[in-house]
């Protein structure tokens, strides 16, 4: 299995703080790779840098061959690299069904067929019930559903999924990972931001570990769980993984 | 192109029956009010095309423009000069005016996009470009100048250059031939993917580029639409008057009446312009003949000038505050708390 997102040596520097500092990952076709880190640590600024929302001042970003790390968002999103948000932007004043239109039309041009796909996609995320619906009234997690159905009818390759797990009660967590997981069957892979420990080791097939901005190790989750450097910086002395 | 418009008669099939139905009301107008009455009327659906055509940039694609006074002024300047110096069927001229709006909207839509005006500032830059253009247009011989343009009389009526003397009732079926366009045009791209793209621009830019959309060419599109319909309505308001001047194609005025209709009619929706429109074309003419012949009790406003402006200005508040999606939303919203 090859590379499908390369970042390579990618330094991002705000003012007088560096944000990142030389970081390499790679996310093998089909793969869940989770990122985790404490807050500040440059977790989304990896992502804004890769989608391309930041430009950034050293380094590469490959994407299916490609160098997109001078493109732009749309650019990058077009490509099949699609991202979703930490704070969740819905299009406050469309309808659920408007907002996943907005993602089928990427690649549809044929009304028709973008609602067909749309429609497909509410239902496999659930969210079928509340098509009609003005999405700035929906709860929290519903919007975040609504969040990654819109990023999933762009029919993305690799999808970055930034925290789309905070915040959800247990039981919508669960139903969460489901979905996540349902969709890297269907070939997407994914790169996770995530600070819910028990989820993001269960889901993911190898973790990065982010602290200062720098890359601290990467690995199988019960690696990651052992390894002194990340229960150092992040996960605390305490921190066991919960038995599958 | 056929499948096309196959697939869009299909996907909007309700909204054609809709235009359908209004245009054949509206086009009972005639029948049963004066010449006078008629010619408001026109005046009316001119004035709701117009409008028609700023939702487009400002309604649905989110970009609120103060300016479009410059689009309506260039097509009627261009019908104007090309049927006066170069006696170009007016026809012909209303597509090059839309033209050269469209394209005065790219370029000028262009720069203000590319260099991130959003916003007030956007509405100031497009407000400071049409007085640019008025004051260019006021001092520049070949339009005339301060002395603006005089459309000579063809006589009678004549479809070819575009008069009816004779037959108001002609002059009020052109206009509402060209806002039963303009609304088809806004039905197409509503139901289209370019419409989808406008209102994720509207919504959200960051998010929508996250969905691969290109939000400078979203926005572009919208101003050059935008421009081609709102100069349409220009042209035909100089056929209209017979005379176009600076003030009377790029006034501050004449970009206040232009959206002040899709406001108070609801931002954004396809029907907003033409309810604007016939609200304060009858408010307006309430307020006139009341101020020409108020009720004894009110005879300390006989003959005030302006005072039917004023009347506007209060009602703009009143929907600004009560129904800041205008009547539109505000029906909607009426609608959906009796049913729940």
């Amino acid at each position: 299995m090859s590379a499908i997102l390369s970042v390579k040596g990618v330094t991002k520097r705000f003012g007088g703080l560096t944000a990142l500092h030389e970081v390499s990952l790679d996310l093998t076709e089909g793969e869940i790779l989770g990122i985790i880190g404490p807050n500040g640590a440059g977790k989304t600024t990896l992502f804004n840098l890769i989608a391309g929302a930041i430009p950034s001042d050293e380094g590469s970003v490959t994407f299916d061959g490609e160098r997109i790390d001078r493109l732009a968002p749309h650019a990058i999103a077009g490509r099949g690299l699609v991202r979703t948000f930490q704070i969740v932007r819905p299009f406050g004043g469309l309808t659920v069904f408007e907002n996943v239109m907005v993602g089928a039309f990427l690649r549809r041009s044929d009304p028709q067929v973008a609602e067909a796909h749309a429609r497909s996609i509410l239902e496999r995320v659930g969210l079928a019930p509340l098509a009609d619906r003005q999405s700035k009234g929906l709860t929290l997690a519903a919007r975040k559903r609504l969040e990654l159905a819109r990023t999933l009818a762009t029919d993305p390759k690799v999808l970055l999924l930034d925290e789309v797990l905070a915040g959800l009660t247990p039981t919508e967590g669960i139903e969460m990972v489901e979905l996540i997981r349902s969709i890297r069957d269907d070939g997407v892979s994914l790169l996770i931001i995530e600070h819910v420990m028990a989820a993001i080791m269960a889901l993911s097939d190898r973790i990065a570990v982010i602290h200062h901005g720098e890359l601290l190790t990467v690995g199988l989750p019960t690696r990651i769980a052992k390894d002194p450097r990340v229960v150092e910086a992040y996960l605390g002395k305490e921190f066991q993984i919960a038995p599958d | 192109m056929i499948v096309r418009l196959r697939q869009l008669a299909a996907a909007s099939s309700r909204d054609l029956l809709v235009l359908l139905a209004v245009v054949a009301a509206l086009a009972l107008v005639p029948l049963g009010v004066s010449t006078f009455t008629l010619s408001v009327a026109t005046a009316a659906l001119i004035f709701a095309l117009a409008g028609i055509g700023w939702n487009v940039l400002s309604g649905f694609a989110g970009q609120f423009s103060f300016g479009h006074a410059a689009y309506f002024g260039l097509g009627a300047y261009t019908v104007a000069v090309t049927f006066t110096r170069y006696s170009i069927s007016p026809w012909l001229g209303l597509v090059l005016g839309g033209l050269v709006a469209a394209t005065f909207g790219l370029l000028t839509g262009w720069i203000s996009f590319r260099f991130g005006l959003k916003g007030a500032y956007f509405a100031l830059a497009t407000f400071a470009l049409a007085e640019l253009l008025r004051l260019t247009f006021n001092n520049f011989d070949f339009v005339g100048a301060s002395i603006g343009i005089t459309i000579p009389l063809a006589g009678g009526d004549s479809w070819g250059s575009l008069q009816f003397e004779d037959t108001p009732a002609l002059r009020y079926f052109v206009a509402l031939g060209l806002v039963a366009l303009g609304t088809l045009i806004v039905i197409a791209v509503t139901k289209s993917r370019l419409g989808s793209r406008m209102l994720a621009v509207r919504e959200d830019e960051d998010a929508a580029a996250s969905l691969g959309i290109n939000p400078l060419r979203a926005k572009l599109f919208a101003i050059a639409i935008s421009g081609f319909i709102t100069a349409l309505a220009g042209g035909y308001y100089a056929m209209f008057l017979m005379f176009v001047d600076s003030d009377l194609a790029f006034g501050p005025s004449i970009s206040v009446l232009i959206l002040l209709r899709p406001i108070i009619g609801g931002v954004g929706t396809i029907w907003g312009p033409v309810l604007g429109a016939g609200i304060l074309s009858v408010l307006g003419e309430v307020t006139r003949s009341l101020v020409r012949d108020p009720p004894s009790f009110l005879n300390a406003i006989e003959g005030v000038n302006g005072l039917d402006q004023v009347l506007f200005g209060l009602i703009l508040v009143v929907v600004i505050i009560r129904a800041p999606d205008g009547v539109i939303g505000w029906f909607r919203r009426f609608r959906s708390r009796s049913i729940t």
